[in-house]
């Protein structure tokens, strides 16, 4: 109803009509011509309409105490009694009952990063080891049990070491060796089983003994956590949420980063494949790729050899955001105008300090709508893993509240319910990038 | 040269090894993993529906659980992998879970064309109709010309076409939900005249979402069958026999009126079929036959009951669902549910 363009109007000569406060402020905004003023009197008709019984179902008739569900039937309201007897389902699904602290636990230390990482002040390299504890923190607290140490543990800890190394090193040679082992190690995490056992043939066949490295492969030794073991299976609710959007973002972010580049890239080898990966997830649904991940994976590995449902599910989510990322940031880096590039050539920079120090600081800035746009859609597309069982937001309401008998008749209030935790964190989202704009733009005025 | 010759060859042999792994027995795996991980509903209240503190309740939980007592002499030894309708027999498929426990239609499709099996009835269910009762209406073939709600997507949507073209009732029309709630709202409301699922949930929603369950009626007829009941895979027959056997002992224990709460006095029964049924006499040991201990039914009966126990203390009468036992009675008591004698 707001028309910024009636303080042109001319005001007739006479008497001035009230211009200033409230009643000034109507005038000018909601009854400023014969179709403003229509236009306020049918959306003030609709609101008394609406409001009201909203009004009056949300809160007034509602029921707000601990009650049976038949009081609630007796009741015209809302039942909010139906979401205080499952509140601890809808948030945690089908983890054990009492060891919810855990989950709750979990949950908060993801929160409490994101809101500190929100803090430019905090935006600086030891975040990241902030992070690798905290998520290291969190899969401890879920999990629980005994920590198995194998070559895989080893291989990730060596990996972030020779990693975080190789990031501090200034010599150039030094660097690009550290990276290089760190690759090398995030190789082995994947292939060390394969790895191991050609060693052993190896071995085998030169000094004649069998199974010499066979114990490699197995679990080292453990470290008992004294919390019970609580499968990825049984995980569920606002954690399982949280963890499947914060994670999505995380890694497809960086992902999205290097295939935008590779789209670009000069290389056609890098460039065709970068094309068609984007191309292909962005022509197939998410839902297809969940689907993939679930039915199609199982049937093709080795029976016994399984991968967690939730580990299937974060794949597709990483792997789809970060082909939709990728052409986000490519919008960005297209903007930057040529003279940018070729003055870092000129200096002599090298493609990825180029990339790091010039072009993406400044691409990123200006795509940080559709950025949060997507990742605002990413979080919201986690509710589609209810449909390979994991048990997430959407699905702990709809199977384990509502889908109790004696409570189903109050489906709304579950939706309403959880669809009002859905727009708090995408609320809080959209605002954050405003924030952020607000904070870059000021940033880039004072550097003028 | 040599030694990277070896080293290829060694290579060749560990991708052979990481193939495919020959298929085992199912009930191998089973006994050495130490616990049976039965695929189930992610929530259908008297079927399979996790509480409020997350304990597991239903029919079809309880097989999972009358089998792990069989197996292992214990019912808590089973794993339950909540399974979309989408994903189940994949899940079966793939060796996610060994049992598939989450009432699913016993068809011709499914049973040969699937990789599975079915070993069994557990639940017989059908479509009927609910219509409010001041319509009038005594039989669904007087519904021509009236709106019927229906969920989609389901077999119930097929066997409503199947059932309007079969008996030219061209102007009834289906008002298809994609939600179960959304459908009986809109009945509840008066959107439609005529509500159509199962027979079990025909009921079990005029007792728990009607305002006045009495201004309701279900009509006599039922327009489809649907057995429930547990599949496993194919290629494994011992398994198949023992969890079809342990469907039959709780049939038969109700029979006999062997149940959880009288089970330890039966043991003192003087009736050889209770006798052979709980594993008593030493030298007529049916469990050896199976593969299983001589008290496997007993474990059954005792730890998780006989069939009348799990159909009351989930759907029956007493229940939120208060579905009578129907068809579902034994043959003896007019029902369908009927077990080859154990001897």
């Amino acid at each position: 109803m707001a028309v910024s363009e009636s303080a042109t109007e001319t005001v007739a000569a006479g008497p001035p009509p009230a211009t200033t406060g409230f009643i000034g402020w109507m005038r000018r905004n909601l009854f400023s011509g014969i179709w403003n003023t229509l236009l306020t009197l049918v959306a003030a008709y609709l609101l008394f309409v609406i409001i009201p019984p909203v009004a009056s179902w949300l809160f007034i008739d509602a029921v707000w105490s601990e009650a049976p569900p038949e009081t609630c039937k007796a009741a015209h309201g809302a039942c909010w009694a139906f979401i205080r007897e499952k509140h601890r389902v809808i948030f945690f699904g089908r983890y054990p009952f009492f060891e919810h602290w855990r989950p709750l636990l979990g949950m908060g230390l993801l929160i409490t990063m994101v809101m500190a990482s929100c803090f430019r002040r905090f935006w600086r390299p030891w975040i990241a080891l902030v992070w690798a504890g905290g998520l290291g923190a969190f899969f401890l607290v879920m999990w629980g049990g005994a920590i198995p140490i194998s070559y895989r543990t080893a291989a990730i800890a060596a990996a972030a070491v020779a990693l975080v190394i190789g990031l501090r090193q200034s010599n150039g040679g030094m660097r690009s060796l550290m990276l290089w082992l760190a690759l090398l190690f995030a190789a082995l995490i994947l292939a060390g089983g394969a790895v191991i056992r050609v060693l052993d043939a190896v071995v085998k066949e030169l000094f004649g003994v069998d199974d010499a490295l066979a114990p490699l492969a197995g679990v080292w030794f453990e470290i008992p956590t004294g919390l019970s073991f609580v499968p990825t299976s049984l995980w569920g609710g606002l954690p399982l949420t949280l963890l499947l959007s914060i994670l999505g973002i995380m890694v497809a972010f960086p992902l999205a980063i290097l295939l935008a580049l590779g789209r670009r890239s000069k290389l056609p080898l890098i460039r065709m494949f970068c094309v068609g990966y984007i191309e292909l997830i962005r022509g197939v649904p998410l839902i297809s790729l969940l689907f993939v991940g679930s039915f199609l994976l199982p049937l093709f590995l080795p029976r016994g050899v399984e991968i967690a449902d939730l580990a299937r599910a974060q794949v597709a989510i990483i792997g789809f955001s970060a082909a939709y990322l990728a052409e986000v940031i490519r919008g960005g880096l297209q903007a930057i105008p040529r003279g940018q590039y070729e003055a870092a050539d000129a200096l002599g920079l090298s493609y990825w300090q180029k990339m790091a120090k010039i072009v993406l600081p400044q691409a990123i800035v200006l795509v940080i709508p559709p950025i949060v746009n997507t990742f605002i859609g990413l979080f919201k597309d986690t509710s589609l893993v209810s449909i390979v069982s994991l048990t997430d937001l959407l699905l702990s309401t709809k199977d384990m509240a509502i889908g109790d008998v004696n409570w189903r008749a109050f489906y709304a209030e579950g939706y309403t319910f959880i669809a009002l935790i859905y727009f708090v964190f995408c609320f809080f989202m959209s605002k954050y990038s405003q924030y952020l704009e607000r904070q870059f733009e000021t940033g880039r005025r004072k550097r003028r | 040269m040599k030694k990277l010759a070896i080293a290829a060859a060694a290579f060749a042999a560990a991708a052979l090894v990481a193939g495919p792994a020959l298929a085992g027995k199912d009930l191998d795996n089973i006994r050495k993993r130490g616990s049976l991980v039965c695929g189930v509903n992610t929530g259908l209240a008297g079927f399979s529906i996790a509480d409020t503190q997350g304990r597991w309740t239903g029919i079809d939980v309880d097989v999972c659980r009358a089998i792990a007592a069989a197996i292992f002499g214990d019912a808590n030894k089973v794993q339950f992998k909540p399974t979309s309708a989408q994903q189940r027999f994949q899940a079966l498929q793939s060796g996610e879970v060994d049992v598939l426990s989450r009432n699913t239609t016993w068809t011709l499709t499914r049973d040969a064309s699937l990789g599975m099996i079915f070993t069994g009835v557990t639940f017989y269910d059908g479509q009927g109709f609910m219509v409010a009762k001041k319509l009038g209406v005594k039989s669904a073939r007087e519904l021509d010309g009236a709106e019927i709600c229906v969920q989609s997507g389901t077999t119930t949507e097929l066997n409503l076409t199947d059932f309007l073209k079969a008996n030219n009732m061209g102007k009834a029309k289906a008002i298809v939900f994609e939600k179960i709630e959304e459908a009986t709202a809109a009945f509840f409301s008066g959107r439609c005249q005529a509500y159509t699922t199962d027979a079990s949930g025909l009921a079990s929603t005029r007792s728990k979402d009607a305002k006045n369950p009495d201004d309701f009626v279900i009509l006599p007829e039922l327009i489809s069958k649907e057995p429930l009941g547990p599949a496993v895979r194919r290629g494994d027959e011992e398994f198949f026999a023992i969890v079809k056997w342990v469907l039959y002992a709780m049939v038969e224990a109700e029979e006999y009126g062997v149940d959880r709460a009288n089970v330890d006095q039966m043991k003192g029964s003087p009736n050889p079929a209770v006798k052979r049924l709980l594993g008593v006499d030493a030298k007529n040991d049916m469990g050896k036959l199976l593969g299983l201990k001589a008290d496997w039914a007993y474990q059954v009966i005792k730890q998780v009951g006989n069939y009348g126990d799990i159909y009351d203390r989930n759907v029956g009468p007493k229940t939120p669902l208060k579905l009578e036992r129907g068809l579902n009675a034994l043959w003896s008591k007019g029902g369908l549910q009927y077990a080859p004698p154990i001897r």
